[in-house]
């Protein structure tokens, strides 16, 4: 997993590397400093001369600034590789999303894809530069200060010995008891931020039936449950610091004691005053680093659940692949359905296209009728490849659809989407997705045919109009007609509306299937409707029900013949027009 | 409804604090917890100033050992001098070591609380607060004051407050002792935190800088992806990856060097602090020796001549000193987020809550032996209106049936962009009345009068002959049931779901309204039951589904008057058909107001009236306005587009 993640170093390699060998620099400049006093110090008690004074003072100065600029310099590399390493991993997140299938989409889900691409490419950057700044900073300083410890106060270092697994232990039971327990109030904190979530959005309800007072029980009860179990952690927590205390405290008596006796003892030969005080700042180095080890690991136990997440969508392989040298012409606009049987990967125990047999010829308009969750997207959706069939053949243009290369069939084949979006930008803008060459004129062109252009006109600033994002500042029929004046920019040989006009109010809906009909005969039109009015002149109409084509004719015949149809007929003209 | 009027001027999001409300959180905390905090309080200071004294007693060690050598005493003499004062240290340590470990015990115990504490207090306000409030402030705005703020907060209480208060102690006891040892070098050591302090602010502040830019290019950043990863689908049925692609990469980039920037300074600045405070214990360690040869005088309050003994303890309060003036620089950026988010959690708490002066109450009431309705406290199926009358300091009681009617009625969401125009109109008792009008005309708002959402501008509403405004709110409320098109169902069981329109509903009653409305068939084939786990505004179900949830909700409380406010608008036709069983069954034998997009739902009312722009310009049953070919059946012949 690790390795998948390092992977996205890639230019920032070099100051990934860089960065530990300056803190390592700079750990040692600071383990010599103490090292150095204690040198002073000691010379300035046995009556040295200024001269040696003034040496000193300069050496050490030198190596203080020289520490700076090592920890400057390390926290500036540090800097750029966690943001290098941030940005990289966000690209090939964002990139492989967009090499994804429809089908690796749903296995994700959109929320969940935002947050990878960013709470958790933030958690796992911040792991990163912990690692690479601060887990080699402190064990590096536990054992270079430990050397240091050694050297200068000898069998006194001993002490080291004992306190640290001491503390170490310590700090780990704490981590170990407290990790789960952390883990599984989080849960609960979300749970009641979804709480508080659901009565904003549902606040029209909550006064309606006055339930006010239910919900501030309701909510009391749950954040008093995630008071006491926060409190139960933090109490443990609480153990931290005061270890982390009487650790040093017993360094520090102990030195002072055994430290003094050493001194009194040898006459200050083998130990003196001034390395007294060095070893105890030694102690300081070595336990805090010891501490901030502690931390570091609860941090990458934190993040670890992020990277998994980052490189889970990394790993994903792409379920639709374009093929190698695949066929970029589609001879004509035929769509053939051959024995198709569709199921959603998952655990769906129903198929959602049954045995499908269904043939268009070039230049034919088809309605596609039925009730929700008659699969009367799912079938559209194969056509462009948007998923592929379970079982049988799909052919556009008398060539199987895995067979060309993707991008030509997708714009061979437009589909306007059910739930359509139009992205923040001007409207030209979003109209060039269909064709990022077009003209201005083949824009107003496309607007015209969808039956756009009126209102786009009527903006004050025209196709220059900005569209806020999820298209908020334009109504849903104008909505939809941007999208179908988009997809024709394709020039499709197949144009697939699937309940595009469902907003458009039926004057207008039938002048866009009338400019259709009259400017671009000879592209295959698919429209599913949930209106009857909307698939009445189409060459024949599709009835779908549960999966299965339950039947294929006229509005004619099906008026005559099919009881579904008649159905949905009568209910739409005996109420009227179905205006939603 | 998702409109959102912006009542209130967009006020950008406050970045820092006003005055006072680091006060008010420390109020806050001891509000709720007065003797733990204090005895924390106590705790700390404890802590802090033990913490602070060692230096001394290490001072009082090494003059006994520098002592012995010069007179070549031998340890065995001295020992019981060393023994002596590290005995004493020990004790303060074990003193301070005890109070430490009370102090973050307690900590724990207040932070959490007092957190607890604000969120309920926010959620108690928020609950109290008009749908003005709502319409103004986004979800995702709301829900970060649960969220970030109280997280910040909780860094600020528990980390932040106490860390500077052990410092602030620390730095002022250490300079006490520090004048004990020598005035001299006491300067010094002030000099260089002086130094500190100034490339605190320097750098800390372009720091600062730097991270408010990059949070507003993360929140763009985020923006962007959330809308591709929301549009993934149009991406790919437009080939548009490659230039979602190139869109992405300069905002990444963007992104990248903000991050950059930022990181860099906050990175620095501990290494530039640490070496500062290297570079002191050297400037000492110097100033110490030209005092020590030059034997220059003390000056201090111990008059402790300036030796060894002086110069070694030094060093380490110099050190522990920095150490403590570096910790309070880190918390410079959490201390100013912390205040940041504490002073919005305070600006949700203080905001002004729904005013209701009514006075007519909603009891439950039966009829005596004269005919006459008087209240009884048991449940009778028959409610009354109370209505007390100060003057005269009488009571009398109004049967409740269900009459409606709005008089010349005028509202504006914003001041000057009024929204209804002179509407009248009646709903008798068991009538059925539909809106009909394009988005935007006020069908909503007019259903948003009657439960007193909003308060009218001009005008007058009665219910059942009783001016509304004089209804206490609640019972005014819970006099209308409401079927909204967001279903807003909330986490928990189906039959918990139900019982939310009438809390003290039995199991019976619950699934006895769920037959009526034809939920029943669908929630026994549920993998539980009525005891099937909702999550999620009830993901896992289908629109129609939820929907019937919903109409057997508002079927439990039984209200004389209904509001179904686009209730099946999301639906289709088919679907509807078996909705709209439940929508005839719950529709009988109570005055209902229908607001519907599809003119199906709305053919068989008693009287439809066409809104437009605010103002009623048609009305009459369907067969009348057809009759009259205007608005309605330009409309119902689908001439004209519902936008």
């Amino acid at each position: 997993m690790f390795r998948k993640l390092l992977k996205c170093l890639r230019e920032y390699k070099k100051v990934s590397i860089l960065t530990p060998v300056f803190v390592g620099f700079e750990v040692v400049l600071e383990c010599i400093i103490p090292f150095l006093t204690a040198e002073l110090v000691g010379q300035i008690e046995k009556g040295c001369g200024m001269d040696v004074i003034v040496k000193y003072s300069i050496i050490l100065l030198v190596m203080a600034l020289a520490s700076l600029a090592f920890g400057a310099v390390a926290g500036r590399t540090c800097a750029i590789a966690t943001a290098g390493f941030a940005k990289n991993l966000r690209k090939d997140i964002f990139y492989r999303v967009q090499d994804f299938s429809f089908e690796n989409i749903d296995k994700f889900s959109t929320s969940s894809l935002v947050t990878r691409l960013t709470t958790d490419v933030q958690f796992a950057s911040m792991a990163f530069s912990l690692i690479i700044r601060v887990a080699v900073r402190s064990p590096f300083m536990l054992i270079f200060a430990f050397v240091m410890a050694f050297t200068m106060g000898g069998n006194l270092a001993w002490v080291f010995a004992v306190v640290v697994p001491f503390l170490g232990v310590g700090l780990f039971a704490i981590i170990k008891i407290v990790m789960p327990i952390f883990k599984k109030v989080f849960k609960k904190y979300d749970a009641l931020n979804e709480s508080v979530q659901e009565n904003v959005k549902a606040i029209r309800v909550v006064k309606s039936f006055v339930r006010e007072d239910y919900e501030q029980k309701k909510f009391e009860k749950a954040s008093e449950d995630v008071r006491a179990d926060f409190t139960r952690a933090e109490r443990i927590l609480a153990f931290n610091n005061p270890l982390m205390q009487v650790c040093l405290h017993i360094n520090m008596i102990f030195v002072m004691t055994a430290g003094s006796a050493v001194v009194v003892n040898s006459m200050g030969a083998q130990l003196q005053v001034a390395q007294l005080s060095a070893l105890l700042t030694y102690s300081f180095m070595i336990l805090n680093s010891l501490m901030m080890i502690s931390m570091i690991f609860v941090m990458i136990t934190i993040s670890i659940e992020s990277c998994r997440r980052c490189v889970e969508v990394l790993d994903e392989e792409s379920t639709i692949i374009s093929p190698e040298n695949g066929a970029k012409e589609i001879k004509d606009g035929s769509v053939d359905f051959n024995d198709v049987t569709f199921r959603y990967p998952g655990n769906n125990k129903v198929d959602a296209l049954d045995h499908i047999d269904l043939h268009i010829p070039s230049g034919a308009t088809v309605g596609i009728i039925g009730s929700t969750g008659s699969s009367k997207t799912t079938l559209i959706q194969l056509i462009c490849r948007l998923y592929d069939a379970t079982s049988g053949d799909v052919k556009v243009g008398g060539r199987n659809v895995k067979e060309y290369d993707l991008e030509s069939l997708r714009t061979g084949v437009a589909v306007v989407l059910q739930k359509n979006i139009l992205f923040s930008g001007t409207i030209k803008e979003n109209l060039r997705w269909g064709d990022p060459d077009a003209t201005d004129e083949e824009l107003e062109e496309a607007a015209r045919l969808a039956c756009a252009d009126e209102f786009i006109n009527q903006f004050p600033e025209g196709y220059d109009t900005y569209i806020e994002q999820g298209g908020v500042n334009v109504s849903g029929g104008q909505k939809q007609r941007i999208c179908i004046a988009r997809a024709l920019l394709k020039k499709p040989a197949i144009l697939i509306l699937d309940d595009s006009t469902s907003a458009v109010d039926t004057r207008t809906d039938a002048k866009i299937r009338k400019a259709m009909r009259e400017y671009i005969p000879s592209t295959t039109k698919i429209i599913i409707a949930q209106r009857t009015a909307s698939v009445e002149d189409a060459d024949f109409i599709v009835v779908m029900d549960g999966g299965r084509i339950n039947a294929v004719g006229s509005h004619k015949e099906l008026m005559q013949t099919n009881e579904i149809y008649r159905d949905i007929y009568i209910s739409q003209n005996k109420a009227g027009a179905d205006d939603e | 409804m998702s409109k959102k009027h912006s009542v209130y001027p967009d006020v950008p999001k406050r970045e820092k604090a006003r005055k006072g409300t680091i006060w008010r959180v420390i109020k806050t905390i001891f509000k709720g917890y007065p003797v733990g905090a204090s005895v924390a309080l106590v705790c700390v200071i404890i802590n802090a100033v033990v913490a602070a004294t060692p230096a001394i007693y290490i001072q009082k060690v090494i003059a006994i050992v520098e002592e012995a050598i010069t007179n070549k005493s031998a340890w065995d003499d001295v020992k019981g001098n060393v023994f002596l004062t590290i005995g004493i240290l020990a004790a303060t340590y074990v003193v301070s070591v005890l109070s430490s470990f009370a102090f973050y015990r307690l900590m724990a115990v207040i932070t959490q609380g007092t957190l607890k504490n604000l969120r309920c207090e926010m959620f108690a306000k928020m609950e109290t607060y008009p749908l003005r409030f709502f319409d103004s402030n986004s979800d995702g705005d709301i829900m970060s004051h649960y969220t970030n703020d109280v997280d910040t907060l909780r860094e600020l209480i528990s980390e932040c407050l106490p860390q500077i208060m052990i410092s602030g102690i620390i730095v002022s006891t250490l300079i006490g002792v520090m004048l004990y040892f020598s005035l001299w070098m006491t300067l010094v050591v002030i000099g260089s935190v002086v130094v500190m302090f100034l490339v605190t602010r320097k750098v800390g502040g372009m720091s600062a800088k730097h991270f408010m830019r990059q949070r507003k290019t993360i929140g763009k950043a985020e923006g962007f992806m959330e809308e591709m990863m929301h549009g993934q689908k149009v991406v790919k049925v437009f080939c548009h990856e490659d230039a979602a692609k190139a869109d992405f990469d300069k905002i990444n980039e963007e992104l990248f060097k903000d991050t950059e920037r930022a990181n860099s300074y906050g990175n620095v600045l501990a290494p530039i602090l640490n070496n500062i405070g290297n570079v002191l214990y050297v400037v000492l360690a110097f100033v110490s020796g030209v005092f020590l040869i030059t034997h220059a005088k003390n000056v201090s309050f111990s008059g402790l001549a300036f030796d060894i003994s002086v110069a070694v303890p030094f060093l380490n309060i110099a050190k522990q000193f920095a150490g403590n003036i570096n910790r309070v620089s880190n918390q410079v950026t959490a201390v100013v987020m912390g205040l940041a988010g504490a002073d919005r959690i305070f600006e949700l708490i203080d905001q002004e809550p729904e005013q209701d002066s009514g006075y007519v109450t909603l009891v439950n009431a039966k009829v005596d032996e004269k005919g006459e309705l008087t209240e009884t406290s048991e449940h009778t199926g028959i409610w009354a209106w109370k209505h007390p009358h100060s003057a005269e300091s009488t009571v009398t009681y109004e049967r409740l049936m269900g009459d409606v009617r709005l008089f010349n009625v005028d509202f504006e969401y914003v001041e000057g962009k009024p929204v209804l125009h002179d509407i009248s109109l009646y709903a008798k008792p068991g009538q059925k009345v539909a809106f009909v009008g394009a988005t935007g005309a006020g069908k909503t708002t007019i259903t948003n009068l009657l439960n007193r959402f909003y308060d009218i501008a001009d005008g007058k509403i009665r219910y059942d002959g009783i001016n509304i405004n004089k209804i206490k709110k609640s019972d005014l409320r819970r006099s209308l049931g409401i079927v909204l098109q967001d279903t807003n169902l909330f986490t928990g069981t189906v039959l918990e779901n139900i019982r939310y329109g009438k809390l003290d509903a039995t199991d019976e009653e619950c699934i006895e309204a769920a037959k009526l409305t034809g939920a029943d068939e669908f929630i026994e084939r549920l993998p539980d039951g009525y005891n099937t786990w909702i999550t999620g505004g009830g993901a896992s179900l289908s629109q129609g589904q939820r929907q019937l949830i919903s109409i057997a909700r508002a079927a439990v409380a039984n209200p004389p008057v209904m509001i179904l406010d686009e209730a099946t608008s999301s639906i289709d036709t088919r679907t509807e058909a078996i909705v709209q069983r439940g929508m005839d069954a719950l529709m009988k034998g109570r005055t209902v107001f229908v607001i519907a997009h599809r003119l199906s739902t709305v053919k068989n009312a008693n009287v439809i009236i066409v809104l437009d722009h605010g103002r009623s310009i048609e009305r009459g049953s369907h067969d009348e306005l057809i009759a009259m070919k205007g608005q309605y059946y330009s409309l119902y012949t689908g001439a004209f587009e519902l936008e």
